[in-house]
């Protein structure tokens, strides 16, 4: 229709919450048939300026223009009848649902008064066909892994007849593999004619896939560049406003006496098999201990067994030398463990409470917020201003509830809730997701602060440049059980991922 | 300063005028319908209800149980769970609030606050068995507390019928005087209405839900547990136990709806052919109030003026009750959906705004 054959064009958009310009008369145009990356900081506007685009907020500013014609878009389904879809990331299935039934819901192909979803089984495998998404449509959602929800969703706006397809984050929930394969999908979208807006953190995803980038920071477009022309230093620069050092710097570590011991811990998973195995390992004062693993290998169970929400079937767990499995979750924390869930949503916060009253989660009681039952809230907004001011969380007012702040500063809140109890054992997973670059960046150096101060830091993580810049020691785990421990300094990823899938190549078939 | 003055604008008190004007509108076409005269009958509601000292009395004796019971459900709602069973809870209080006005001969000073006590004891109680049985067992509590409303239903017909019967009546014999809410000379004033003094409990109630919720470190873990279970056991806060402690002291507010309603109204209790529908309108209130301490005291108000003032129309303009019962509900299904005019407000303003 147009000659420069724009899909989107956004024009001046400007859209206000209660205290913030989240987008500051935003403009910017992607391509037909491009993937076009936004990037920017934590809290810079990315989601809502996508928002806006899906109709899931009203700009008080601006025009939308899709195929060169303005158009408003006052609600998501308007937003699907112009063929735009969204992929958010916290995804929107029914979880009891199979597949086909989440595709298919709102839009029922009917024979008469009987939903009839043989027709509809037909089009879902045709589509996972032609973009090599590979779904059955008969799974239930939630026995599938986060990967293939993600390709139920790609999949849904697809069987909705979207031509534009926006991402948010998509591959922060997943793993290292899973990313490999929703880059090849990208790819075949491209090639069907599909145009893709993806917001990302990660500059290696933006310079492997993306045509062009847009980089937006603190509500306004600082600039759109064409992928071929630069490099991840630049759009780092450009996206923080100063130069991010992308290696972490650090002394060697002093190791000093053994904080806590693992010994031969068996647990079982929420649906009641095995997933630690007889584990054992050792944190030492004045370390950073990583632990590497394909998503899934008893990871989270650790965690929640080493923090008091999991009980263990056998084996033992010493704090300082006492016991520490027979404690609950407020006993262990009293001993000095910190502990960053994986799960911000989840475990982390409470969404619907603000800000302050987020960042007293654990220390609420104590004599310094609590007088005779009665909360001090005067000191409780204090210390979070505090907070909030120390670790740069990006949010209108203390009062804002958490609910309303961006992913990553969201993130940062419960980071500097953490680390500000100044724990003897912090206990971090997946600290840095969802972060752009710089707060990555505060945030590994707060951990090797924590660690320099004398003090333990076990490190969770799904991504391997992290671990080998930020651990002194990593331990691999595989099938609930410690497979080896490795110098970081002296193994590489290609190493660290054979020892992931239990030290066998073939199991997948093919390397990365 | 600016911003909050217009909060308070859009949101609490515009749109419930609203949504109270356009269900009393709609009500007034139905009644057109119905060849009765709107203004007319409207009219009557409020003059029954605000008209004269009388009226307004008894329109506070209305509105007292009502908010009770908006409280209880209110308290459970912002604790994420759904306490069905304020009508049995009600029940509870209002029999234990009895025995103790029958059973016990005490002076006034005693007797009147132990009976306000054990009533809101009991009625917390039997709210708690709720709580337990969901800690514990995992069983919903909307399943047990309707189950616990029937049981107290028949448990209390039962006890009356054995042990505070009067003779040959279907209710109870009267409460000592001593442990009465009611006093002659708050009668007189109100012209013999049937207003006492359960009305400041209930108005304290709605500052203890408040200060509770929103000041002390409980309502704090209580907030928690309902919001978000799973960071409030992260965070170390016994979800279980709190769950109980929130069924007990939503209970606690419907026992102490029913006792004051025996101490201050009736002054004995009767075997009940079926559920007066105290706690069930309380749902109506916690709802209409937002499921806050003021918002409860408002419903209760909108509800118990409404339904107190409908017998004006029914005298006043002829209008059958039928019909009345529909405004009624009219009005509250307006309130209950007021986020459509919220949503409605929103849309002129952002039209309003593209205008400019
Ligand atoms: N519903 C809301 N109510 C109030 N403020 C909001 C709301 N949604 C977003 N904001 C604010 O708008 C700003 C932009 O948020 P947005 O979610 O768009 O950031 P983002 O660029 O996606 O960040 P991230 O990378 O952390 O996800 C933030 O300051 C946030 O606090
Ligand atoms: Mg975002």
């Amino acid at each position: 229709m147009n000659k420069e054959n724009i899909a989107v064009e956004m024009r001046g958009i400007t859209k206000r919450f209660p205290g913030i310009v989240a987008n500051d008369s935003i403009s910017f145009k992607v391509k037909q048939g491009e993937i076009h990356a936004l990037l920017g900081e934590n809290g810079a506007g990315k989601s809502t300026l996508m928002n806006v685009l899906f109709g899931l907020y009203q700009p008080e500013e601006g025009d939308i223009l899709i195929n060169g014609e303005v158009v408003k878009i006052t609600n998501p389904n308007m937003a699907n009848e112009l063929g735009i879809g969204m992929v958010h990331q916290h995804f929107m299935l029914v979880e009891p649902f199979t597949v086909v039934q989440n595709i298919i819901l709102g839009i029922e192909p009917r024979s008469g008064l009987i939903i009839d979803q043989s027709k509809a089984i037909k089009k879902i495998n045709e589509i996972s066909e032609q973009y090599g998404l590979d779904i059955d449509p008969h799974a239930t959602i939630k026995d599938i892994s986060v990967g293939m929800q993600q390709r139920v969703e790609i999949l849904k706006t697809l069987y909705r007849g979207a031509d534009i397809l926006i991402f948010d984050e998509p591959s922060a929930v997943l793993t290292p593999q899973e990313i490999v394969e929703l880059m090849k999908i990208f790819r075949n979208l491209i090639k069907e004619g599909k145009t893709i807006i993806l917001i990302t953190h990660k500059l290696k995803e933006i310079m492997e896939v993306s045509d062009n980038v847009t980089i937006i920071r603190r509500g306004k477009v600082i600039d759109s560049v064409s992928v071929e022309t630069t490099n991840p230093d630049e759009l780092a620069a450009k996206m923080v406003g100063r130069k991010v050092s992308f290696s972490v710097e650090k002394e060697p570590a002093q190791v000093k006496e053994k904080i806590l011991n693992v010994n031969k811990v068996s647990a079982e998973n929420s649906r009641g098999v095995l997933a630690l195995n007889e584990l054992s390992l050792d944190i030492h004062a004045g370390e950073i201990l990583g632990i590497a693993g394909v998503d899934g290998n008893g990871q989270s169970e650790l965690i929640e067994v080493l923090t008091g929400l999991r009980k263990v079937s056998s084996g033992e767990i010493t704090l300082h030398g006492s016991k520490l499995q027979t404690l609950n979750p407020r006993q262990i924390s009293e001993q000095k463990v910190g502990h960053i869930p994986e799960d911000r949503h989840k475990r982390g916060l409470i969404l619907d409470f603000s800000v302050s009253e987020n960042m007293v989660l654990k220390n609420y009681y104590q004599p310094r917020f609590n007088k005779n039952g009665f909360l001090k809230f005067d000191e409780i907004d204090q210390y979070s201003i505090d907070l909030i001011e120390q670790f740069d969380v990006r949010t209108p007012s203390h009062k804002t509830p958490a609910r309303a702040l961006s992913g990553g500063n969201q993130q940062k809140a419960i980071i500097a809730r953490e680390v500000d109890s100044d724990p003897d054992l912090l206990i971090a997973g997946q600290p840095t997701r969802g972060l752009d670059v710089g707060a990555i960046e505060f945030i590994h150096k707060k951990l090797i602060e924590q660690r320099d101060k004398g003090k333990a830091v076990l490190l969770i993580s799904l991504e391997l440049d992290e671990l080998l810049n930020v651990s002194d020691r990593i331990a691999v785990i595989y099938e609930g059980e410690i497979v080896g421990i490795v110098d970081p300094k002296e193994t590489d990823e290609k190493e660290l991922g054979l020892m992931m899938s239990g030290g066998k190549i073939n199991q997948r078939g093919k390397e990365q | 300063m600016k911003t909050l003055s217009r909060w308070l604008l859009k949101e609490s008190i515009i749109i419930p005028l609203i949504s109270v004007f356009v269900g009393l509108l709609i009500g007034a076409i139905i009644m057109l319908f119905g060849g009765y005269n709107p203004v007319e009958a409207y009219q009557a509601l409020f003059k029954k209800a605000f008209g004269n000292i009388y009226g307004i009395g008894e329109t506070i004796r209305t509105i007292t149980p009502l908010i009770f019971t908006g409280l209880a459900v209110a308290f459970a709602f912002r604790t994420g769970l759904f306490n069905i069973g304020a009508e049995g809870q009600f029940i509870m209080g209002s029999l234990a609030a009895a025995y103790v006005g029958i059973m016990l001969d005490l002076p006034a000073i005693i007797h009147m606050p132990l009976a306000v006590i054990v009533g809101g004891v009991v009625g917390g109680l039997w709210g708690g068995i709720a709580g337990y049985l969901k800690a514990s067992r995992g069983v919903h509590e909307v399943i047990t507390t309707i189950m616990l409303n029937w049981i107290a239903l028949y448990l209390s017909n039962y006890l009356i019928r054995e042990y505070l019967i009067e003779k040959g009546q279907q209710k109870s014999v009267t409460l000592a005087e001593s442990s009465w809410l009611s006093f002659a000379f708050l009668t007189d004033m109100f012209n013999n209405a049937r207003i006492h003094f359960g009305i400041l409990i209930a108005l304290l109630c709605a500052v203890v839900f408040y200060v509770i919720l929103q000041k002390m470190k409980q309502g704090y873990e209580l907030r928690s547990v309902g919001l978000n279970p799973h960071a409030a056991e992260y965070a170390g806060i016994n979800v279980k136990g709190n769950i109980v402690k929130a069924m007990v002291v939503s209970g606690m507010f419907a026992g102490l709806g029913g006792a004051v309603e025996v101490l201050g109204v009736t002054h004995n209790v009767i075997i009940l052919p079926a559920f007066q529908g105290y706690g069930f309108d309380g749902i109506a209130v916690a709802l209409l109030g937002g499921n806050t301490a003021f918002g409860s005291i408002v419903g209760a108000f909108l509800f118990g003026f409404l339904s107190f003032g409908a017998t004006g129309m029914k005298l006043g303009a002829g209008v059958p009750f039928e019909i009345i019962n529909i405004v009624i509900a009219l009005v509250i299904y307006f309130v209950a959906s007021r986020l459509i005019f919220k949503r409605l407000l929103n849309a002129l303003n952002v039209n309003k705004q593209e205008e400019q």
